[in-house]
């Protein structure tokens, strides 16, 4: 049946086992992709390093090791580790909202000893931790029940309000869907997805008229008509059609991509990053990179696929939906199919924060990969 | 115990099929990215490219240098100068047009009136087009500049170029000058390079004549902007067509010194080629410097000059109208020697008056000259001779005479302004004041007063055609950009050469005879002797009371009220070469200050003699070939 190596057949593995497990070809795709994303922040600077490319580089290898170290430790230990983590992540969360209640806008950092942190980048990774672990312990039946169900709509629910309120609706937008992401694969039963969904469709437009900032239903207002406001707000989605759209089939070649690197668009090195990508390398570059993602993708799936306990199936498929949100909504974003709601391309935009998120969840989709074998009593809480 | 249960089974096969439809699903939204992709990159890409050239890219038109003016030797009379400037871009002026015009105010000096000036071509133009708001800074300023830029925002330095006139006032109404664009010139005239803020077009003299030409035509920059219209770089640079360069007649030697040897007076001088017209020096005094207008002059200056009784505005060569007086009897003369009452023994008789009708029509000599041949009314200047001739020519043959010398039209010279002057007949009387001609008004012709008035210039091409007998014009411009100006070899006079050797005859008598009207200032010097013509022209009739209180002496009266004093001439006596016009406005005096200067200016030209001095105009090409194939 499953053939074990030699390592993975073992259930307490050495260090060098467990390095010698790790998925290297899946190690070496994202460095691709990061690779790209360093290359059109040097093009985004006009052919400098400074000021995007260098610090990316910096965060990209600082991420590496921490993939590494995450991937090492035993899938048991994040499990006992995983409530823990959760309450730490809302404590930090309700204390970046009320804090942030001192009139500066949005308020979605807190300063940590000198390093800015964004505890909503935080709670993805935690809320997916924790409800791997819940919904670990809960067989197809269980996950229905109404107090499960209560329970985990609580863990997502809680920090949801607190993100939204910050207001940062993109990472209320992939916290919720994470989490629901994780219910509907841990088996839970239509008779609960079928009214959610409908459910969802009735909440829309009330949610348009009661939570909804301005800023954000303009945003949306502008998506629906961008020529409606072309100089204005529609300019960011007019700019990144014209950006995409002017690569062509092959692209204008590095370096040579103009809309972008000219301030036509804002945001060009975080969340734009894709529309100069589009610009240089075309349809043929573009699709390339989205299969690239899609490796990646599938790698995920295929090692959620062969992990032995469900704690470790369900974390290793948070971690990739989580990465395939992004990649849908910015991808979706950037291309003038939804409103431009700030979320970056994972690996590819420049941002701290991001890429060392998105490297720690690969970490952990790593130690998912290495620990692959480790099986897990239903009613066990990890090692701790 | 079992840690692999049923229920475990179960979920796990929920997981595994959920997975995959969980991937099914990415896979779609994969799909609709690529799609996207599709649509953007492929179906409405080349709509994109447009688009993205269009954000990218603006054209920005380029000024070309204007053309050069040289003289006959390739000294450059006009030409262009670097000219460091400050440019606003008021889009990018933060806090507004007027606070950045303060702030560069405090680094560098800047009027109320240029700021003024800066508002208002900004409101004429686009937001994002570079004003200039300070020119033909010093280097010290322009460094000023550069070093507060980073203070300055929307502030261009730039170094461009400015039209400068080397020797200032001397050539001011030859050259003309250079000028800011007027609403009026942009309604009469659509060249794109109008539009350029901060353009400047002839306004007066060759620069207005062959401003076209000039001119040049507009290049263009395509230059890639980013979204606030800051240039980033230059993609594509077409510096336009050149203006061209034209190289006058004019010997800055001898402007030089004609222009100087007028000096203050209100006059005007014109030296001619005999042979060709060329124009050898045209001066016109007092002048203006040129330069002050390209730099946009001072309210103050400009007061000075429109309110100066002397009108260093006007070009009184070529618009200045003036009686001829006695210089218009050299076409009295001839017009008698052409219908044959002037023969070889054709005399006068002066007491000192003719009474005609009723009137006595004095002699500027009182006594008398007594009985004169052709050569001695000439000589004398003598009025009677001059009234009795002229009462005996008639006025239609006088007129017919004068026109023929090209009195009474414009003479076509390369200038604007040019006026005609008058050459008076029946016709024209009847028709301007519904009288008859009467036989006084042709007296009053006949020594060049009444309602006969010339230019200098048309005075410089009487005395060219009497010295040469041929219907010679005067011309200013013999090349622009490589082409030499068309001329046809100017025909011979409908006149008898007899005729023309009487006239000169008495002419070098003026000058060179004892008793002559310019005896005492002639060319003294053997070789360089001039011929000439004296001319007194009166502004006011004098009444008899002033007669009789004997007030009627120059000196005695207003500025404004005393003769004009003219001298035509030309030298040398034998094979003439040089004409010349001198004519000072309310300058007329015992002295004869007119015959002076034209004694001295002839006496400097035949000197340097610029005739027989190669000239540097360049040689067509394709005439090199015909002379070798010829050769």
């Amino acid at each position: 049946m499953i053939t074990r190596p030699y390592a993975a057949a073992k259930n307490r593995l050495s260090i060098g086992d467990k390095m010698m497990d790790v998925n290297w070809g899946l190690v070496l795709l994202i460095a691709l992709l990061a690779s790209a994303g360093f290359a059109m922040l040097y093009s985004v600077a006009g052919g400098h390093f400074s000021p995007w490319a260098t610090p990316q580089i910096i965060r990209f290898i600082a991420g590496c090791f921490i993939l590494v170290a995450v991937a090492m430790i035993d899938i048991r230990i994040w499990m006992s580790l995983a409530y823990p983590a959760y309450a730490l992540a809302l404590l930090l969360l309700v204390a970046v909202v009320v804090a942030g209640h001192s009139g500066l806008g949005a308020q979605r950092w807190i300063n940590l000893g000198g390093v800015d942190l964004q505890p909503s980048e935080l709670m993805k990774v935690s809320l997916v931790l924790a409800l791997a672990r819940f919904l670990h312990g809960k067989s197809v039946e269980e996950v229905s029940r109404p107090l499960s169900l209560g329970i985990a709509m609580a863990m997502i629910g809680i920090p949801a309000i607190f993100v939204v309120l910050q207001p940062n609706l993109g990472t209320t937008l992939i916290i919720v869907a994470d989490g629901c992401a994780l219910l509907f694969l841990a088996g839970l039963s239509w008779y609960w997805i079928t009214p959610a969904l409908a459910a969802v469709a009735t909440a829309v437009p009330l949610a348009w008229r009661f939570v909804l900032h301005d800023y954000q239903k303009a945003r949306v207002m502008t998506f629906l008509d961008p020529d409606s406001d072309a100089l204005g707000a529609g300019w960011n989605i007019t700019q990144a059609k014209i950006a995409i759209g002017s690569g062509g089939l092959s692209g204008k070649g590095f370096l040579n991509g103009t809309q972008s690197r000219l301030n036509f668009l804002p945001e060009k090195q975080t969340d734009f990053i894709f529309t100069n990508f589009g610009e240089e390398f075309g349809f043929v570059g573009s699709v390339a990179l989205l299969i690239l993602f899609a490796v990646v993708i599938g790698y995920g799936l295929q090692i959620a696929m062969a992990a032995r306990s469900q704690f470790g199936r369900l974390l290793a498929m948070g971690v990739t939906l989580n990465f395939f949100f992004y990649i849908m909504i910015n991808g979706l974003m950037v291309m003038g199919l939804i409103p431009v709601v700030g979320i970056p391309m994972p690996l590819l935009s420049y941002g701290g924060t991001a890429m060392l998120t998105v490297m720690f969840g690969f970490g952990l989709l790593m130690s998912v990969h290495v620990h692959r074998q480790v099986e897990i009593p239903r009613h066990s809480g990890g090692i701790i | 115990m079992p840690v692999f249960d049923k229920k475990d089974k179960s979920r796990y096969e929920t997981f595994t099929r959920r997975t995959v439809a969980a991937g099914g699903g990415m896979t779609a939204i994969f799909a609709v990215l690529a799609g996207r992709l599709y649509q953007l990159q492929i179906r409405d890409g080349d709509e994109y490219m447009t688009q993205a050239e269009d954000n990218r890219v603006s054209e920005r038109l380029l000024a070309p240098p204007r053309g050069r003016i040289l003289d006959r030797f390739g000294v450059e009379l006009a030409n262009n100068k670097r000219n460091y400037r400050v440019l606003l871009v008021a889009e990018q002026a933060r806090g507004g047009v007027r606070q950045a015009l303060d702030t560069i105010g405090e680094v560098i000096s800047l009027s109320e009136t240029q700021k003024k000036r800066v508002l208002q071509t900004i409101a004429q133009n686009k937001k994002l087009v570079p004003v200039p708001v300070a020119e033909n800074l010093s280097w010290e300023e322009f460094s000023r500049i550069n070093l507060h830029l980073p203070y300055l925002p929307g502030v261009q330095p730039d170094v461009g170029e400015t039209r400068a006139y080397p020797f200032q006032s001397e050539l001011s109404h030859v050259l003309g000058y250079v000028a800011a664009v007027s609403p009026e010139d942009k309604k009469s005239e659509d060249d794109q390079l109008l539009d350029i803020p901060g353009y400047r077009i002839g306004k007066r003299g060759i620069e207005k004549q062959l401003d076209s030409d000039v001119r040049g035509e507009a290049g263009n920059a395509r230059v890639e902007v980013n979204a606030f219209g800051r240039v980033i770089r230059e993609l594509g640079h077409d510096p336009g067509q050149p203006g061209k360069d034209v190289w006058l007649t004019i010997d800055r030697d001898l402007q030089r010194f004609t222009a100087e040897r007028l000096g203050q007076e209100s006059a005007a001088c014109v030296v001619t080629d005999i042979t060709t017209g060329d124009v050898l020096a045209l001066a016109s005094t007092p002048g203006f410097d040129p330069n002050e207008f390209n730099t946009g002059i001072s309210l103050d200056l400009w007061k000075t000059l429109t309110e100066n009784d002397h009108k260093p505005l006007l070009n009184k060569a070529l618009s200045g109208t003036y009686p001829p007086g006695s210089t218009f009897k050299p076409i009295v003369a001839l017009a008698a020697v052409d219908a044959g009452i002037a023969t070889p023994d054709y005399r006068v008789h002066c007491s000192g008056k003719i009474t005609f009708g009723g009137h006595d029509f004095h002699c500027w000599r009182k006594e008398g000259h007594g009985s004169l041949d052709l050569k001695g009314g000439i000589k004398n200047s003598c009025d009677v001779f001059f009234y009795e001739t002229a009462r005996r020519v008639g006025i239609d043959k006088i007129e017919t005479a004068a026109r023929k010398m090209g009195l009474g039209a414009p003479t076509g010279i390369e200038m604007p302004g040019e006026k005609s002057g008058l050459v008076p007949s029946r016709a024209w009387k009847q028709k301007t004041y519904k009288a008859t001609w009467q036989q006084g008004d042709t007296l009053n012709v006949g020594i060049g007063q009444g309602y006969v008035t010339v230019t200098p210039l048309q005075l410089a091409q009487e005395v060219t055609r009497i010295a040469s007998g041929k219907a010679v014009s005067p011309r200013l411009v013999h090349m622009v950009g490589g082409n030499v100006m068309h001329r046809e070899t100017a025909p011979p006079l409908d006149f008898s050469e007899e005729a023309f050797a009487q006239l000169r005859a008495g002419m070098i008598a003026t000058t060179n005879e004892p008793g002559g009207s310019a005896y005492p200032w002639r060319i003294t010097e053997p070789g360089f002797e001039m011929a000439g013509k004296t001319g007194t022209a009166q502004v006011r009739v004098f009444t008899r009371e002033e007669h009789q209180r004997g007030i009627t002496k120059n000196e005695n009266l207003d500025w404004k009220m005393r003769d004009h004093a003219l001298f035509i001439g030309f030298a040398p006596i034998e094979n003439p070469k040089y004409a010349i016009v001198c004519v000072i406005e309310h300058g007329a005096t015992v002295a004869h200050v007119q015959v002076q200067m034209a004694r001295d200016i002839l006496l400097y030209a035949q000197k340097r003699d610029p005739l027989a001095m190669p000239t540097a105009y360049p040689v067509k090409a394709a005439e090199n070939t015909t002379n070798k194939k010829g050769g």
